[in-house]
């Protein structure tokens, strides 16, 4: 297994370094315009200017090979610079978005802990609401507990966020006056109540996201424990005189969570990219709602960075995947 | 003349403005929402609305233009005209004295010196600029003592005001941006995102596409304003969610540029938190006709060029049915209520300029299939008309709206009525918009026979914006598909009047030179066909006092002088 | 007790088979006519698929016409609570804001949503099951295969999206005209943009069934690699794979309301559920059932497939079947 995940790494480096190429001759491609965003009113030369302004005139093979030089050893050294307080990134170019001029890798570190909060947490949430009800809708399959989780895991999932964003917004902020809509980016955590604060902001773009996010995870777990539970090995595991609760939460649990782990782990690099939709809804100020921007703004050196930066997070989380497969079910072998 | 009557109008509402609070701060915090999140603080290096705005809190011009279109100093002692001396009698120069004192949040004197250095950032050739256009023609700055400066001219400039006026081309501090010339420019991050400037906040924090932290400048020229201490400047999301927060929860005291259908807005207005404000400026939302062809069976370098004329859009007999068709009225009550009113005009104001040309606003579905008839259009089975073979079969595009699609399937009706074949498209507005010549879909490339957007001018003075339609200027491969006569819309007549305006400065002449322009483009030959007259529509809290909605420069343009009512 | 003696000893006999011997099919329509969920499922999604395949012969109103003396018309049940409520028997799902009928909406949106749906979930469907299987049945093909997989997955999808646009739309639209040229071009962006996970899930499940001891012994029998996976290893990969299509087919219909709202899906005479839904949520306060009614049609036909797709799954497992 490690020989594996070893091989594995090294073997991710070109595959990144591929994806980044593919990603960039992308956006290339893609029809779009950094200055479709100034007013008409600005003449077209005054354009022709700012676009070169921004590198915009460079061939393209050197505008890549400035990006990786950048992204690979520029910020590598601005981090290094920022937590030994050394100098070696003085005077260095680094990744500046077109939009704000300001070096992108800024803006992420400005923006994550508010994506993990409300994106991490709510996949926490989703996915400890999602076991139980997956596994319980299995074991009492066809039960009115099974057909009413069936029933509103799959509305959930049919009715989009750009819906039950607003809809809580009207409910809860509007008619009722519990929550704030807007989320205020600006709160500071430092005692108990502006804790409390924090969370009632917090619960309306977590319920969101969380709804999603259960939908699809009990609905795997539902139908992988249905597999297994009517396998030989349970009957065993009944009839050596187990108690149920060993068979159904060891035996059949662990057999049945590698479709779930593969679920959990391609979703675990969405988080990092935020939700975009439910950020915006609810102006959470997230990596998601900073790639929006960046894409709707044609703000190419943005979207690489942070198009790449989930790539590398996807990579690496089905080797993740991957490996505990192994773990779960000791009869893969990868070599 | 006419400037200074316009100006006296301007102080009148000036002193009508409630009279300030006592105390600077006094009234503590205020929230300001934009749906499109500012990115950076320094107005020539983008040209973002949402920048140019939320910049005005900080740094400021030598003159604004005031919710009538009139000039206003600001950090300049008066606006400089010719009566007064301030401009030249060739028109070659214009000369601007600072006011007295003036300091920076920083605590330094503002100088002369401040002035030339905003010239020269903005006109650097390698810096980018995105307000160079208010620059064209600057020969240079000169320095004349401590508080004065001349702006020299090339030529003759009969509007003389656009350099260091408005929120475009506010002044910036020399001391701060000395390093942050040329390619430099984009470096200069903090000075970005936080300009030390003479306006009535300044910056504590700023997120970039997020928010900005501002508190009261300490500095600022009148020392019982801004009668808010702190104030928090919150972007992004949607029109529908800032409208809510300011009208429906109160959570927020002011939003900008509510684009709302008329019965959504009025049902948020419900919420009694809050009140709307509208004024109108110079945006008109219109049709453009192309004057060549489209067809994808052309070659790239002839299609969509001068070198194919459209196949029945150059009739204008189809031109102005189309336009008869349309019920003006109708389409500003489902689309803008009191933010839009029907016109004929391109120029729809100052009032001053715009043409009392109204023949379009009854529809006339009767008088346009008449008209087509005897044009010798006539239906074939399928009730499309045709000609010689060609089918009156038009393809409409305008980038994705909800407004703009409910137009289209308004105007698809309408024209089907006259015996006209549409099929409607809408594009993503960041490519639309955009000028990417790779990409077929841009607003410049015209691969369509309609398209509707809406466009309007810097400041009150339609030269640069009229003579955008002269022979040439058009869109066309060897010029990258850059180019602003969209329409490719050529007439030696009209070129003879660009050139007539952009030498004239007698105001009354200038005032019907622009007319009979806008004529000659709207009712006489129907290349444009305006269609509304897009007012500006923000809200604010009930207890927010002192708003002035200013569509002629930035809306935050008085925030000095809005107060929190008791 | 002699007579017995006296008669022959006959062979022993199988007993005649009391019926003709019935097909695998008939043992899965037996099993699946037990599931009622699965028969209401179904039976919902048949009435839905011929309302919105035939409804426009019925109910025979323009859905494109625009009458604006009627608009804003409340649907007729409104009638129950509000006796005040603007409403018609000519319109009895109401109007929207251009006087346009919501049933023939509903109608004609449906059917370009439920074509979406199923053909972008079918092509997401085959190729993740293909990949997958491939993947996790030949080690050589794994690598490669799942690196792509990620490399698509790292790809944001909205420059994806107008890249297919550009490149694309014209010479469909010249071919095929406007509205089947853009249909392909949107079933074919969301299904080659959402197999992603369905290989990876099918891989996984392929990975732990091919180390069992049923595969080692049927190609200990020299079963062909081919046929192991079509009688051995797609039926036990069943039901992630049910699951994958009625999760696909919610996000297939939703993805294209997406596409629309960014402006590179349909034209926007051209109604789908999706795009109703998401054109009305400014709305929902005063009009509730503008976004009610499409929403309802997405979850209802979503949930049908998902009973469906239960009683399939159930249907087709040999275990369960019979008992």
């Amino acid at each position: 297994m490690l020989t594996f995940t070893i091989r594995r790494l090294i073997l991710a480096v070109p595959t990144l370094l591929f994806i980044s190429l593919v990603i960039f001759l992308l956006l290339e491609l893609a029809p779009g315009d950094p200055m479709a965003q100034v007013p008409l009113t600005v003449p077209p030369e005054v354009k022709a200017k700012m676009r070169e302004a921004l590198g915009l005139g460079e061939p393209l093979h050197i505008r890549y090979w400035k990006w990786l030089v950048q992204f690979f050893w520029i910020e590598p050294q601005v981090l290094f610079d920022s937590i030994f307080d050394t100098s070696f990134s003085e005077g260095k170019q680094r990744i500046l978005s077109w939009q704000t001029r300001s070096p992108v890798m800024d803006m992420v570190v400005q923006r994550l802990p508010q994506t993990l909060w409300v994106v991490g947490m709510s996949y926490v949430v989703g996915i400890l609401i999602a076991l139980p009800i997956g596994i319980y809708s299995a074991y009492r399959q066809y039960s009115i507990f099974d057909q009413a989780g069936t029933f509103v895991t799959m509305i959930g999932f049919s009715i989009p966020p750009f819906f039950t964003g607003p809809l809580l917004i009207m409910i809860f902020a509007v008619q009722l006056g519990w929550f704030p809509s807007v989320y205020d980016t600006t709160h500071v955590v430092n005692d108990w109540d502006s804790f409390m604060v924090q969370l009632r902001q917090m619960i309306m773009p977590v319920m969101v996201l969380a709804l999603q996010t259960t939908a699809q995870i009990s609905r795997f777990m539902r139908s992988s424990m249905l597999d297994n539970l009517n396998q030989d090995y349970v009957r065993t595991a009944r009839a050596k005189g187990l108690p149920e609760k060993v068979v159904v939460m060891v035996h059949v649990l662990r057999n049945s969570m590698i479709p779930v782990v593969t679920a959990i782990a391609l979703g675990i690099p969405g988080i990092f990219g935020g939700a975009i939709i439910t950020e915006v809804v609810f102006k959470v100020n997230g990596i998601g709602d900073q790639l929006l921007n960046a894409l709707f703004a044609n703000d190419l050196p943005s979207v690489q960075t942070l198009a790449f930066m989930i790539a590398v997070l996807i990579v690496l989380f089905n080797l993740i995947a991957d490996v505990l497969y192994g773990v779960l079910d000791p009869r893969i072998r990868y070599d | 003349m006419k400037v200074k009557t316009l100006m006296l109008g301007a102080a009148a509402a000036f002193a009508m403005a409630p009279a300030a609070m006592a105390e600077r701060g006094a009234d503590g915090h205020v929230n300001i929402i934009y749906w499109q999140a500012p990115s950076i603080l320094n107005p020539y290096l983008s040209g973002g609305t949402k920048d140019i705005e939320s910049a005005s809190l900080v740094i400021e011009p030598l003159g604004r233009y005031d919710p009538n279109g009139a000039l206003v100093p600001y950090l300049a002692e008066v606006i400089p005209t010719v009566a007064n001396g301030g401009v030249a009698e060739d028109l070659k120069s214009i000369t601007w004295k600072l006011k007295s004192g003036l300091k920076w949040s920083d605590g330094t004197p503002v100088t002369s010196a401040d002035v030339k250095f905003t010239a020269e950032y903005c006109m650097h050739p390698e810096g980018g600029c995105a307000q160079f256009a208010k620059f064209e023609g600057v020969d240079n700055v000169e320095i004349v003592d401590d508080l004065t400066v001349t702006v020299n001219f090339a030529e003759a400039k009969p509007n003389p005001y656009s350099a260091f006026m408005g929120g475009q081309s506010p002044i910036i501090q020399a001391a701060q941006f000395a390093d942050c010339l040329g390619a430099k420019a984009p470096e200069c991050t903090s000075a970005n995102f936080a300009p030390i400037g003479t306006g009535p906040f300044k910056v504590d924090e700023f997120k970039p596409n997020d928010v900005i932290s501002m508190s009261a400048n300490p500095n600022y020229r009148d020392p019982a304003k801004p009668a808010f201490a702190t104030l928090t400047f919150k972007g992004g999301g949607d029109a529908t969610a800032a409208g809510r927060s300011v009208l429906e929860t109160g959570e927020f005291d002011y939003a900008w540029n509510l684009q709302l259908a008329p019965d959504v807005l009025a049902k948020m207005a419900e919420g009694g938190k809050g009140k709307t404000v509208a004024a109108f400026g110079s945006l008109v939302e219109r049709l453009e006709m192309n004057m060549t062809d489209p067809n994808p069976a052309l070659d790239a370098d002839t299609r969509a060029t001068r070198k194919a004329p459209h196949p029945f859009l150059t009739d204008i007999n189809v031109r102005k049915a189309l336009s008869m068709a349309i019920d003006r009225n109708l389409l500003v009550e489902i689309g803008y209520g009191q933010a839009g009113r029907p016109t004929c005009n391109l120029v729809p104001g100052p009032a001053v300029y715009a043409s009392d040309n109204t023949d379009c606003l009854t529809q006339d579905i009767a008088g346009a299939n008449a008209m087509l008839d005897a044009a010798g259009w006539v239906k074939g089975s399928d009730g499309v008309r045709a000609k010689d073979g060609v089918r009156l079969s038009i393809l409409y595009q305008t980038s994705t709206n909800a407004v703009r699609q409910d137009f289209q399937a308004l105007i698809k009706q309408w024209w089907s009525e006259i015996g006209v074949e549409t099929e409607l498209r809408n594009l993503n507005a960041s490519v639309f918009f955009g000028g990417d010549p790779g990409s077929p879909d841009t607003f410049q490339k015209f691969y369509a026979d309609v398209e509707m957007y809406a466009n309007n001018f810097d400041g009150t003075d339609p030269q640069a914006y009229l003579a955008m339609y002269r022979c040439g200027n058009e869109p066309k491969p060897e010029s990258q598909w850059q180019g602003e006569n969209i329409n490719r819309f050529c007439d030696p007549e009209y070129d003879k009047l660009v050139a007539e305006l952009s030498k004239t400065s007698d105001l009354e002449t200038r005032y019907a030179l622009a007319k009979k322009m806008n004529e000659i483009l709207t009712k006489e030959t129907y290349t444009i066909v305006p269609l509304v007259d897009r007012g500006r529509v923000s809200a604010h809290a009930n207890s927010l006092g002192g708003v002035v909605l200013n569509t002629w420069d930035s809306e935050l343009w008085n925030v000095s002088d809005w107060y929190r009512i008791k | 007790m002699t007579e017995t003696l006296e008669k022959k000893i006959e062979p022993l006999q199988d007993l005649e088979p009391s019926e003709p011997p019935h097909s695998q099919w008939k043992d899965v329509w037996d099993q699946f006519k037990k599931h009622k969920g699965a028969l209401m499922g179904g039976s919902f999604l048949l009435l839905i698929t011929l309302g919105v395949l035939f409804g426009e012969y019925i109910w025979t109103l323009d859905p494109q016409k625009l009458d604006i003396r009627n608009k804003d018309i409340r649907p007729i049940y409104t009638i129950l609570w509000d006796s005040g409520a603007k409403v018609q028997w000519a319109h009895p799902f109401g109007t929207d804001n251009l006087g346009r009928d919501a049933l023939a909406n509903m109608i004609v949106g449906g059917r370009t949503s439920m074509a979406v749906g199923w053909v972008a979930m079918l092509l997401a469907l085959s190729i993740g099951t293909t990949i997958g299987v491939l993947a996790g049945y030949f080690r050589k093909l794994d690598g490669p295969l799942m690196r792509f997989t990620d490399l698509v997955l790292s790809l944001p999808i909205l420059p994806l999206l107008l890249v297919a646009v550009t490149l694309f739309r014209d010479a469909l639209r010249a071919h095929l005209g406007p509205e089947t040229g853009m249909f392909l071009l949107i079933v074919g962006v969301v299904g080659v943009t959402s197999w992603m996970q369905t290989a990876r899930i099918v891989r996984s499940e392929v990975l732990a069934l091919k180390e069992r001891e049923f595969i080692l012994a049927a190609r200990s029998i020299g079963t062909t690699p081919g046929a192991i996976i079509r009688r051995h290893l797609l039926p036990n990969v069943i039901s992630p794979i049910m699951v994958s299509a009625t999760l696909g087919l919610a996000t297939a219909i939703i993805t294209e309301s997406a596409l629309s709202f960014l402006g590179v899906g349909f034209p926007p005479d051209f109604p789908t559920w999706g795009k109703m839904l998401a054109d009305a949520v400014p709305r929902m306060d005063q009009y509730p059932e503008r976004v009610v009614l499409p929403g309802m049609a997405i979850s209802l036909t979503v949930l049908s497939v998902n009973y469906l797709g239960d009683g399939l799954r159930d249907a087709l497992d040999p275990r369960i079947r019979g008992r």
